[in-house]
């Protein structure tokens, strides 16, 4: 009986959907020659695929709510049993990070040097998402600029080796320097907005920069951007087209260590623990002591250093930058690995970036439906899992029985 | 001094669409807190199902008047449906997730509904067909102020007081205010708390859909791209004035119109939107809630 109400509901679903993409799915008209192309086909394939998939989504629904309570759920599972397991049972972490780590630094030597490249790019995002991880996750500022100083690390490794000759290495820490004085540069006017005002004046800061960027020619030479970034060099060594690719994937890799390793540390640092605590409640810690000031701009600031050095890295990499690769969506992917990852969660933006870049790069096999099934999978993750794929786990004291006690 | 004219009617008429469009992100803003960033997505459907039937009633021969207003029609109903849809689909479920989630499944929504209308129909600029006729009375000042233009801007201040009246007077409009102000409030006095969000998005779709269709046959062309910088703008014009408050976003919507108009006819038009955004940034600094919108006072 349940079963024909569903197939009923579904079918109405279906119905629902054919009307609705009906003028854009199926007529397509030709202006200039005054034709109207009637694409019925693609009305019945609309049918069917919002039939079956509305079917199948109250299936397995109604399914998840019956074994909800015998904790059978898949996610539920990984959920209950997944942290604790892993958190506390060494061996199974050191197991992991062998595996991974072996995985990682043997990849280079297993793929082609194609894979090689996408697989630095995805390291790169993982960076990426790492620091604004820093700003979105910990200090819990909605920023979607965050490209911005993305640019600014690029084109400043750009510009300075155009003018003056700057190599890689030179332009690393001046890339991260520049990145965080833009980072404090537009933290200074938003500290007193709130959430979502936020949010748009650091989307207006990014499409400000990168409007710049196209227009003003004499200085960043405009929408045809800057071509011939020298690679970084290996002291002493010239190195093959390759071997470059090589030398970039381990330097992205130990950038990736750094960053980690670095993010781990700051939070459970004084000023970490000053972020998440600014997040919870803005009035309560300041209430408590902390400098609201000096805690906001520090996250603005350190989160734009990491999106300076990846811009700087990301230069040496394509060697050549222009303005149509910093534009709001690469904010918004940067974002969503956050919030897909699990915001505040080192692993869960490791495990999104990687996810994110990766699955594009491999879907090239639909090559035109792309974008659709990545839009498609960033409503559907948050639909079914708001809380990303591996949720924060807060930090807590364990009580651990001693196992001998003192007589 | 005729220059000066032109450019605040051009600032006018740009600043009417804005508000237009910022309406939906105003309202879909107040009564559930939610960026709906697809909402330049649905404009852009607006504006392409108008196209479309358009050009089907053009080839079958119906006169112009007729073509116009199904077209017109069409582009609010199907607007409205969409906007619809898309609340229940991809808002709805994330009603009490993280604060960030929606806007993710936002970003991800008009994502998707850009592609599919880049693949169900084209990745070229379409030409649209001029729906609003040259009146013969605006002969005289034609050099500065076109029909279309004329047309947009009294329909925007139609809308905008019809919108007015049914917020104020209608009981739909008091259960929005009331869902704005405390959802649950409004759930335990007996609102029907879903029914009223899906009536924001229906509303707000509308609006958007009517926006999509004058501007289309102002400008004269579309593709799938055109909802992201109007949802932008739009959005930046909402919280210029407060976001959250209708007249806001009208007020908001005509300064940004005529800071873009101003800008590009006096100092360069290659910086249109930084002009914008650089606008948008100065007034957030010295009025934090936007011009009309009210400081919270927050309780603790």
């Amino acid at each position: 009986m349940r079963v024909v109400s569903e197939l009923k509901r579904s079918f109405w679903v279906a119905v629902w959907f054919m009307l609705l993409t009906f003028p854009i799915m199926v007529i397509k008209v030709d202006p200039y020659e005054k034709l109207i192309f009637w694409r019925w086909k693609n009305l019945f394939l609309v049918g069917a695929g919002s039939f079956i998939i509305s079917f199948a989504v109250r299936f397995l629904m109604a399914k998840t709510d019956g074994r909800n309570n015998k904790k059978k759920h898949l996610f539920g599972v990984l959920q209950r049993y997944l942290p604790p397991v892993c958190l506390h049972s060494p061996r199974i972490i050191y197991f992991c990070l062998f595996f991974a780590g072996s995985f990682i630094v043997g990849f280079p030597f297993l793929f082609s040097a194609y894979q090689v490249n996408i697989m630095t790019t995805a390291l790169l995002y993982v960076v990426l998402g790492l620091g604004l991880n820093i700003v979105v996750g910990l200090a819990g500022l909605l920023d979607l600029g965050y490209v911005a100083f993305y640019a600014v690390g690029a084109y400043s490794y750009a510009l300075l080796n155009v003018h003056f000759g700057l190599g890689f290495w030179m332009a690393l820490p001046v890339g991260a320097l520049f990145a965080a004085l833009f980072g404090v540069l537009l933290g200074f006017p938003v500290l007193r907005l709130r959430g979502d005002y936020l949010a748009i004046v650091t989307l207006g800061f990014g499409e400000i920069i990168r409007l710049v960027l196209e227009n003003w020619n004499e200085f960043s030479f405009g929408p045809s951007g800057i071509a011939n970034i020298p690679k970084p060099a290996f002291p002493g060594i010239k190195l093959s087209m390759d071997q470059a690719t090589l030398y970039m994937y381990f330097l992205a890799l130990l950038l990736v260590c750094f960053t980690i390793f670095v993010v781990n540390r700051l939070q459970d640092s004084r000023i970490g623990r000053a972020w998440i605590a600014l997040r919870e409640d803005e009035i309560a810690c300041q209430s408590m002591g902390i400098d609201r000031t000096r805690t906001k701009l520090s996250a603005f600031a350190l989160g734009a250093t990491w999106a300076g050095m990846v811009g700087v890295f990301f230069a040496a990499k394509t060697t050549f930058i222009n303005p149509a690769s910093f534009t709001f969506l690469e904010s918004a992917v940067i974002l969503s690995i956050v919030v897909l990852g699990g915001m505040g969660s080192t692993v869960g933006v490791v495990i999104g970036a990687l996810i994110f870049i990766l699955l594009p790069e491999y879907l090239r096999a639909f090559t035109d439906f792309r974008m659709l099934i990545f839009g498609a999978v960033m409503v559907i993750m948050m639909v079914f899992r708001p809380q990303g794929i591996i949720s924060n786990v807060r930090r807590s004291y364990r009580f651990v029985k001693p196992d001998h006690e003192a007589p | 001094m005729e220059y000066f004219i032109e450019l605040f009617f051009s600032g006018l008429t740009r600043g009417s669409i804005y508000a237009l469009i910022a309406l939906g992100y105003t309202m879909v803003y107040g009564v559930i807190g939610l960026i709906n960033f697809a909402h330049g997505e649905i404009y852009m459907i607006g504006a392409f199902t108008a196209l479309i039937i358009a050009n089907v009633l053009s080839v079958w021969g119906w006169p112009a008047a007729a073509t116009f207003l199904c077209a017109g029609v069409g582009a609010v109903i199907y607007a409205s449906a969409y906007g619809y849809t898309v609340e229940k689909i991809a808002y709805k479920p994330l009603r009490n997730a993280p604060r960030l989630s929606p806007l993710i499944s936002a970003i991800g929504m008009s994502i998707f509904l850009q592609n599919y209308v880049l693949l169900a129909q084209t990745s070229d600029f379409m030409p649209f067909p001029a729906l609003i006729p040259d009146f013969a009375f605006m002969e005289p000042v034609a050099h500065i102020i076109g029909s279309s233009d004329l047309v947009i801007i009294l329909t925007t201040f139609i809308v905008m007081i019809l919108l007015t009246l049914l917020i104020k007077f209608t009981r739909i409009g008091k259960a929005m205010r009331a869902t704005a102000q405390d959802k649950k409030m409004a759930l335990l006095v007996g609102v029907d708390v879903n029914q009223v969000i899906s009536a924001t998005f229906v509303i707000g779709s509308t609006l958007a859909a009517i926006g999509g269709l004058l501007i289309a046959s102002h400008i004269g062309q579309i593709n799938f791209y055109i909802g992201f910088l109007a949802g932008i703008k739009a959005f930046t014009a909402a919280v210029l004035g407060g976001i959250g408050s209708i007249p806001g976003a009208l007020l908001g919507g005509l300064i940004l119109g005529w800071t873009e108009s101003f800008a590009t006819g006096y100092v360069s038009s290659d910086y249109e939107d930084v002009f914008a955004f650089a606008l948008l940034v100065l007034i957030l600094i010295f009025r934090p809630y936007g011009i009309l919108g009210r400081k919270e006072t927050k309780k603790v």
